[in-house]
């Protein structure tokens, strides 16, 4: 309770906060209360990828591209009214779905009962691998895995054609404006 | 920054166990938290640490460009490749259980392949990543 508290706090102070440096870091804590909720709710290894990924990276290259940039955020031109009721609305559907999902941590919820207690039961026994996480990853679920680190390969190929391709661009324009 | 003795030599301290505690996640991911995309993030870690400390030359030094962006289409054909092992054993795409006589003994190792490949993109990728946002500006 305390920690989702904290994240509201913090999510408001994004909102208000104009300066982009502060902004980063406020979503850099934010991650880390994020990773600290997720550990209250025994999902370590997701608390570990919140941490190291939303914390860590993101954090940097958050501020590399700062670095590329104006620091602070312009105001508003205009009110956004439009958008404020679509993401109200949007907000209110969602809240209003999980009135209907099974109450929190109940055993015989759905979702436990297709193929979970298979990947819980047998995961040693069929991989050898004890932290069931690991083996749904890799194993079970191996094609979605798959699909994800092909996703990161897409994104970073994509981000580094992108930068380094209009780098090269300039370089190119920068000689060519010599000469002329 | 050149100045920054504390800094320098706290980072020189640190690296080793972050790159160790990165081979721990990684290879224990099996018995506790952890797997090849947390350890290739704390991977790069390191290497963004010292780039920031140390500057971009001496981290290109230990992480040259050139594997890096190698290691970013490695990874995805390491794990795409034990798939297609499976392929051309004669089961399923994916299915593990051909790499070794023992299907459990089998299924571990193709865990222990797909992780690393894993490993071997996410790390790649955030490090060019960094490397691409930090020259940008050249």
């Amino acid at each position: 309770m305390v920690l989702l508290t904290l994240l509201a706090v913090i999510t408001i102070a994004i909102v208000r906060q104009r300066s982009l440096f502060g902004v980063v870091i406020l979503a850099g804590i934010y991650s880390f209360l994020m990773a600290s909720i997720l550990i209250v709710l025994d999902a370590v290894d997701v608390a570990m990828t919140e941490a190291s990924v939303g914390a860590g990276v993101s954090t940097v290259l958050l501020l590399a591209t700062l670095h590329l940039t104006k620091t602070t955020e312009n105001p508003p031109i205009h009110r956004n009214l439009i958008p404020l009721c679509l993401s109200l609305v949007t907000g209110v559907a969602l809240v209003w779905g999980t009135l209907v999902l099974p109450p929190f941590g109940t055993a015989d919820a759905p979702i436990h009962k297709h193929v979970v207690p298979r990947y819980l039961t047998q995961t040693i026994k069929e991989t050898n691998v004890p932290n069931a996480v690991t083996s749904v990853l890799a194993d079970y679920r191996g094609y979605d895995t798959l699909g994800e680190t092909t996703v990161i390969f897409t994104a970073g190929i994509g981000v580094m054609l992108l930068l380094r391709g209009r780098r090269k661009a300039e370089r190119a324009e920068r000689k060519s404006g010599k000469r002329a | 920054m050149r100045t920054d003795l504390i800094l320098r030599i706290g980072t020189k301290l640190i690296l080793p166990f972050i790159l160790l505690f990165a081979l721990y996640v990684q290879f224990h991911g099996d018995f506790g938290p952890g797997g090849g995309f947390q350890a290739g993030v704390i991977t790069a870690g390191s290497v963004i640490l010292l780039a920031i400390t140390f500057g971009l030359e001496s981290a290109k030094r230990i992480a040259p460009q050139v594997l890096i962006e190698r290691m970013v289409p490695l990874g995805v054909l390491i794990y795409a490749g034990t798939g297609v092992v499976g392929l051309l054993l004669g089961k399923n795409y994916l299915d593990y259980s051909v790499l070794s006589q023992d299907a459990a003994h089998g299924r571990e190792l193709g865990i222990f392949l797909v992780e690393v490949g894993v490993l071997i993109t996410v790390a790649g990728t955030m490090t060019a990543l960094f490397y691409a946002f930090v020259e940008r500006e050249r």
